[in-house]
């Protein structure tokens, strides 16, 4: 039953999600782009949008943190390491050089998959079979 | 900034805000897709099915959001072809290894005030401002 309600309350965390992807219009790729071009037309569309994101997540974290355990599991999931390591930059660096490239990151390339034609599906392959290999040859 | 969008911006961002808060509350879990998406191919049969539901109504927000404005649905892409697919490498391999994107580290890391996801939201802000720069000055288009 656990399972059940988790995996309604999640559905619609990504439904959510999508919608505020798309009423955002994060789903662009033009738009995405406007905003990391600035020496052009800036479009400060995205950093609006994640500032908003941010500021909910932040006061809505903190309210939730008080209780002792989600309603559909046993306990909050939190990454716990600190240090900075040379992977965490260089994994940044290349995500950043991709997604300015294209103008999609993982949410919205998903999020596009039924609107968004062959672009996206060309995107999504390349990004999942990569995902697929490095999870294969890196499992422990 | 003629194409600035601050409403449909605050309020797409507070329902992105919302899902992570949502996600949190219920199976206490970070809102990060590539996190998501990455653990769906190593995690065991009980960690799958959230994932699975999370990503079904990932796709199918926009077409709840298309009964209202289609609009929002017509979408450009500034480059094709091969770019996709190297783009696509880049940003498998570097969520991966990096250990999240725009909403793992973009808004629940940095939510949590956690240092590694600053420093990661910096770096690919930087980096992603800089490829566009070249990009359009150097490579042309």
């Amino acid at each position: 039953m656990g399972d059940l309600k988790s995996a309604i309350s999640t559905f619609f965390a990504g439904l959510l999600f999508g919608v505020g992807l798309t009423i955002s219009q994060m789903v662009n790729p033009a738009k995405v782009i406007a905003f990391l071009d600035i020496s052009g037309d800036w479009d400060p569309s995205l950093a609006i949008v994640m500032v908003s994101a941010l500021a909910n997540t932040f006061f809505g974290y903190r309210y939730i943190f008080r209780t002792s355990k989600p309603l559909f599991s046993s306990e909050f999931r939190l990454p716990k390491r600190q240090d900075i390591d040379a992977r965490l930059i260089l994994g940044a660096v290349l995500f950043g050089i991709g997604w300015g490239l294209v103008g999609l990151c993982p949410g919205p390339a998903i999020s596009g998959l039924t609107f968004a034609g062959l672009n996206v599906i060309l995107f999504l392959s390349s990004m999942l079979i990569t995902i697929v290999g490095f999870r294969v040859i890196t499992r422990k | 900034m003629e194409n600035f969008t601050p409403i449909s911006a605050s309020v797409g961002g507070a329902l992105i805000g919302l899902s992570a808060v949502f996600l949190m509350w219920s199976v206490g879990r970070i809102a990060g897709i590539s996190g998501i998406l990455g653990g769906l191919f190593t995690a065991t049969k009980n960690d799958r099915l959230w994932r699975v539901s999370f990503l079904i109504g990932l796709i199918l927000g926009p077409t709840l959001v298309s009964f209202w404005n289609e609009e929002l649905l017509d979408v450009t892409f500034p480059v094709q072809g091969s770019f996709l697919i190297l783009a696509g490498v880049l940003v498998g391999l570097g969520t991966q290894l990096g250990s999240g994107c725009t909403s793992g580290h973009g808004v629940c890391g940095n939510a949590r005030l956690s240092m590694r996801s600053l420093i990661a939201t910096a770096t690919f802000m930087i980096t992603g401002i800089v490829t566009v720069f070249i990009l359009k000055h150097f490579v042309g288009g």
